[in-house]
């Protein structure tokens, strides 16, 4: 590549806490080029991003941006510099108008009226210039989502950006408005711009990049020329060759279905469909495994299920008790008392009072439980033997009923929760991303409890975007893709093959 | 310990010991300011609270309404909940103990008045508790600013029932008529023997408020519901996992609170007024955001904080009486101050201290 | 009959000045994301320092110096707490009103050793009323002349600065860069942030916006309306200034007229005490007195238009860690 760069990053590092986002990562940037950054969730890639906009301050390393060695502290610096970022969470003031978020920032004088004219004109040119159409006097909030990017491009651009950064710019929008995206992102490249990509969607990188740099774990393991790799490459740099998760289990014997799911379809906070027409069944003395990019809606899945999420259409069965949950909506307490238990994705948020001492959340969900107590009262000594007796069970460290649980590491955490709810003997158990943020050792004891429920005839229904885990653990494989289940695998089925489905190869197929 | 963290005992105990010594530090500057000497000030304060037998029992009589108002804010807080209502809610209390005692006083003795009056105060607070609840957990009306339009809307109607319907006849005064012995707690010092508190009106109300702690004690860690409560407070999310209803917590927990700031009359119109009469809140219902404040929500926390702002106010009157510079405004830019210290700035110090404990804990996590 | 509602109308504008002003006040604080219930605080302690520094001086104008100047101190606390401190800002406004309420009892006592008064105001030491030009010669014409002498013609310089504050804020808010982005940073402080403007200083300068408008409010009571501050002399208009500003859904305008009602309802209440109405009976004055706070209560369930606070509002800024 001769072509001079428009970015350079030398080994730059970011710690959060202990957690190292990135490490040492070294990245070139073609100017006028498009230039993909794929990787999973919590790969880094935001990270990475934030630093390059001065969201954050990187602990190392160092930024060139057209050949000269820069430092940017803020936003505003980086706005200077000619970077403009295109948020995965727009940065709009939804009651604004379109011009007022344009202006937002680079007013041009302290009174706006001069300012709005300037605007209005720059708008009218660049809406021109890059097919770039949006009323300026619309408000945010009553445009189609595809707009609002739209407005959040032409800030960058209003601003003089000439390296565009865009985060995840397609998971809000529908198919045509993707292609809309991609034909402007290549009129701003054909017009010497210079486009940064974040995605997770290889169907993407090979549609419209011109070079891609694959992120794992904070790490830069690949940078390649988009003409000369494929989605299956991609797909394995990706999810990356770990130390294959060795977990011993006999061939699973199914019995009874535990749990039908029919025509699910779910909502996510923003009433978009993200659980779109799902059913499958899992069967007692089977794991389940649904492998999926994440936010495919795997978790809104887990959590219609669970009875945490409102329910559009469609109808759960446990053990042979059909519920109809759109019409007739249940709680999560209702749910375990049909016999379903939940580890969910987020432990702190959800599986845990982080502030609670361990045996509290101990019976978090059970507190309704007789043996925790008569009538009204919290029987305090029984709910603490009983949580002594899990700590013993599955060697919980600190073995301290007493301690905060914010206290545990993060395995530990995991095993307050999966003690929690294996102990009550459910039918069936879904569990989200079990190791996630998980130490080794304790991944070990996790994966056996989950195959010693599993021998002991019940279901267990496992979402998780790791792909070894899920090859590991599940006797049958559902790979979901933009809200559907995309196909049905055995767990033995070739890597790569995987990582097609759940790039969504099979849908394009179809289209 | 994870990095961030202070030991509990640090979080409890340390850091609002902290923010109180800088509140009663910034006071000592404003008796300064006045020309007085702060210390001669605490001098006379404690003396005045604590060094003799009627002044104790001042201190307890105000420690009994902070302990009611107290709880009241601090149960609410369990539940994540700013109730900021508690003053008409006690306001409304009196109505209840009111008519009670009013039905019941020429009848039948205290002892049968009182039951009747606690249901009716616990009852009128919690009613007045209600729709702010209602709406915040129905239509997300923010509680903190319903609760205060319900302070003054309890005032205008207490003053239209107290001028209109409920003044004795022949009279100008807004008040009901006062209560025979079937409406009038006995005093402490009669029930306990060998205890003489003069002419202070401490009576067996007091017993009630420190029942009322252990009640709420139980009510928050030994129930099921306080279970809710607290997990619904700490974590919404994790109580809807839990399958605990945001709704019903919501309006439970403030029927609670507003029942408990509610029972506050009982000490102030059937334990020493003995008669219903305006404005007799007074200011009482906001200091419990200062006591739940500086207690962290638990009850011994509370009941110490009650017995120090009682000290506060039987203290400040002497003072005001000792000192005439020092006026009881003084308790109230000490109760601004504590709330500004132990509440909104109550992480001030924070990063402080956790830098003290990191060079503290540095050299013993370093292995030799 | 005429007469009477001129004069109704006229303390209708005395009474509603000073929420106009403390709502405004408001209006600044909470529409950048900084929640406000300390209003009343902020209000009593610009009265005191008002009437202190006036009774002083001799100056009204001192006093209305003094008073801004408190004001601006006390919202500075609340930004300290709320701002730099990520503090309660619930608490952080109780806390104001309880300092406020002990501290000018206290000094005033101090001070002045008048139980809490500061000393009584004459001549100068007053905003006094301001007789419009030809007032006096149009008195006499048919309503006109009784709406001009009588409603515009004849108060204190303090009335004309709160209506005139009506258009100043309309036209901070909507025509200049700090108004674009005061109302940015309440909604959405992240796309501020983003944007390369600091949150912090930006939140700041609307909390000094809220002093400036509290402290003549304060002074209004004092300085102009009263001659000399009495103890706990807002009584709560504080509180109604903040009703008027939900009611008004935290627009300038509409906090106008709702001020104008709640200062007519203030009116009619004192004009209607004993009174009958034919049809209705004697009303309460105290049914009257509540209902600003019923109507916000009303208006904040829903059932008469939605009141949709700005969404930033009670949150202290934390940028996001993805």
């Amino acid at each position: 590549m001769t072509a001079p760069l428009a970015i350079e990053l030398v080994g730059i590092d970011k710690r959060f806490g202990s957690v190292r986002a990135n490490k040492d990562i070294d990245l070139k940037v073609a100017k006028g080029s498009i230039h993909g950054i794929v990787g999973e969730n919590g790969a880094g890639k935001s990270t990475l991003m934030s630093i390059l906009y001065g969201f954050y301050h990187a602990d190392g390393g160092e930024i060139r941006v057209d050949g000269r060695p820069v430092t940017i502290a803020d936003s505003q610096a980086a706005i200077a510099l000619g970077i403009g970022m295109v948020h995965q969470h727009f940065m709009l003031v939804e009651n604004f108008t379109v011009l007022e978020n344009v202006i937002l920032g680079a007013e041009g004088g302290p009174l706006l009226a001069g300012g709005v004219a300037r605007a209005r004109a720059t708008l009218k040119r660049l809406a021109e210039d890059y097919d770039l159409k949006v009323d300026p006097d619309a408000v945010i909030e009553d445009l189609p989502v595809g707009l609002q990017q739209r407005v959040e491009i032409l800030k960058a651009l209003f601003r003089g950006a000439d390296i565009l950064i865009l985060d995840e710019p397609t998971g809000v929008l529908t198919p045509a408005e993707a292609d809309h995206l991609f034909r402007i992102l290549k009129v701003l490249r054909d017009e010497g711009k210079t486009v940064l990509l974040i995605t997770h969607k290889l169907r993407e990188i090979m549609a419209i990049t011109d070079e891609v740099s694959v992120m794992r774990r904070g790490e830069m393991v690949a940078t390649r020329q988009t003409s000369k790799t494929s989605m299956g490459e991609l797909a394995e740099l990706m999810v990356g060759r770990r130390v294959l998760l060795e977990v011993e289990k006999q061939p699973a014997s199914p019995g009874r279905p535990v749990l039908q799911v029919e025509n699910l379809t779910a909502r996510d906070g923003r009433g978009v469909d993200v659980v779109r027409d799902v059913s499958f069944e899992v069967r007692a003395g089977e794991i389940v495994g649904i492998a999926g990019v994440s936010g495919n809606g795997q978790s809104e899945l887990l959590e219609a299920i669970a009875g945490i999420r409102p329910v559009r259409s469609g109808a759960v069965t446990i053990d042979g008790t059909r519920l109809d949950l759109a019409r007739h909506p249940v709680d999560a307490a209702a749910m375990r008392r049909h016999g379903l238990a939940h580890v969910p994705e987020d432990r702190h948020r959800m599986g845990l009072v982080t502030s609670f001492s361990e045996y509290e959340n101990a019976i978090l969900g059970y507190h309704r439980d007789p043996a925790y107590g008569r009538g009204p009262m919290l029987d305090i000594g029984a709910i603490r033997e009983a949580a002594r007796v899990e700590i013993e069970k599955y060697d919980i460290r600190p073995p301290d009923c007493l301690l905060r649980t914010a206290g545990f590491s993060g395995g530990n955490q995991q095993k307050i929760v999966l003690a929690r709810e294996i102990e009550r003997d459910p039918v069936i158990l879904l569990v989200g991303q079990p190791t996630r943020g998980v130490d080794i050792g304790a991944i070990e004891f996790i994966h056996k409890r989950l195959v010693a429920l599993r021998d002991a005839g019940k279901g267990v229904l496992l979402v998780s975007v790791e792909l070894d885990e899920i090859r590991a653990l599940a006797d049958r494989v559902l790979v979901m893709f933009d809200g559907r289940v995309v196909g049905e695998r055995a767990p033995e089925t070739d890597e790569s093959e995987l990582g097609l489905l759940m790039a969504g190869a099979a849908q394009e197929a179809a289209e | 310990m994870r990095a961030g963290q202070l030991p509990r005992w640090a979080d409890y105990g340390l850091m609002p010991a902290i923010n109180v010594v800088a509140a009663f530090l910034v006071s000592g500057l404003v008796v300064l300011l006045i020309g007085e000497n702060p210390v001669e000030a605490v001098r006379i304060l404690v003396w005045g609270a604590l060094g003799w037998n009627e002044g104790i029992g001042f201190t307890l009589f105000y420690a009994t309404n902070f302990i009611f108002t107290g709880l009241a804010v601090a149960v609410a807080f369990h539940a994540g909940l700013f109730n900021i209502g508690g003053e008409g809610q006690a306001y409304l209390g009196g109505l209840g103990v009111a008519l009670a005692c009013l039905a019941l006083d020429r009848f039948v003795p205290w002892w049968v008045t009182l039951p009747v009056a606690v249901a009716g105060a616990a009852a009128a607070g919690a009613l007045w508790a209600l729709v702010p609840a209602y709406l915040q957990a129905k239509r997300g009306s923010h509680v903190v600013i319903t609760t205060i339009m319900f302070n003054f809307i309890a005032a205008s109607l207490m003053v239209y029932l107290l001028v209109n319907v409920m003044a004795k006849t022949g009279s100008m005064q807004p008040e009901t008529r006062t209560f025979e012995a079937g409406g009038r707690l006995p005093l402490l010092q009669t029930i306990l023997p060998g205890v003489d508190f003069g002419s202070a009106p401490v009576n067996l109300s007091f017993v009630l408020a420190l029942l009322s702690c252990l009640l709420v004690w139980v009510l928050i860690w030994r129930t099921r519901l306080g279970y809710e409560i607290r997990t619904f407070g700490a974590s919404p999310g994790a109580a809807v996992y839990a399958g605990i209803s945001p709704v019903r917590i919501t309006i439970v927990t403030m029927l609670i609170s507003g029942g408990l700031a509610g029972m506050m009359a009982i000490n102030e119109i059937m334990g020493s007024q003995h008669r219903l009469l305006i404005e007799f809140v007074s200011g009482y219902g906001f200091v419990g955001i200062a006591v739940a404040l500086m207690g962290r929500a638990h009850p011994v926390g509370i009941i110490l904080a009650a017995i120090l702002f009682g000290i506060l106010y039987q203290g400040g009157a002497e003072l005001a009486f000792e000192m005439p510079a020092i006026t009881r405004d003084m308790i109230v830019v000490i109760q601004g101050l504590v709330i500004l210290f132990a509440g909104a700035l109550e992480h001030m110090f924070r990063p402080l201290l956790l830098r003290l404990f990191g060079i503290l804990a540095a050299p013993a996590s370093k292995p030799a | 009959m005429f007469e009477t509602l001129i004069l109704i109308l006229d303390s209708t504008v005395r009474l509603a000045t000073p929420l106009l002003l403390a709502a405004l006040a408001g209006l600044y604080s909470e529409r950048s994301g900084v929640f406000d219930i300390g209003l009343e605080g902020k209000m009593l302690g610009a009265a005191f320092a008002a009437g202190a520094a006036a009774a002083v001086t001799g100056s009204a104008w001192a006093g209305l110096a003094a008073g801004i100047l408190v004001a601006i101190a006390l919202a500075l606390v609340h930004g300290f707490a709320c701002i730099t401190h990520r503090g309660n800002q619930i608490v952080s406004g109780v806390a104001i009103n309880f300092l406020a309420i002990g501290l000018t009892a206290l000094l005033g006592q101090d001070w002045f050793r008048q139980g809490g008064r500061t000393p009584p105001l004459s001549g100068d030491g007053r905003f006094t009323n301001i007789q419009l030009p030809f007032a006096e010669a149009l008195r006499d014409v048919p309503v006109i002349g009784g709406l001009y002498s009588e409603l515009l013609s004849g108060h204190n310089l303090l009335v004309y600065v709160a209506f005139l504050a009506v258009p100043v804020t309309w036209w901070v808010l909507f025509r200049t860069r700090f108004g674009l982005r005061l109302r940015a940073v309440g909604e959405n402080p992240a796309a501020v942030d983003t944007a390369g403007i600091s949150v912090t200083w930006l939140r700041y300068r609307a909390v000094i916006c809220t002093g400036i408008l509290c402290g003549i409010a304060g002074t209004y009571l004092s300085v102009a309306q009263s001659a000399g501050f009495i103890k706990d002399m807002t009584a709560g208009k504080g509180f109604i200034a903040l009703a008027a500003l939900i009611f008004a859904k935290w627009k300038p305008v509409p906090v106008m007229f709702a001020c104008l009602l709640f200062g007519f309802l203030d009116a009619a209440a004192i004009r209607l005490q004993g009174q009958e109405i034919p049809g209705i009976g004697e009303v309460p004055v105290q049914a009257i007195q509540a209902l600003p706070y019923i109507l916000t209560v009303v208006l904040l369930a829903g059932f008469i238009g939605r009141a949709v606070p700005p969404k930033a509002g009670g949150v202290a800024y934390v940028k996001e860690r993805t």
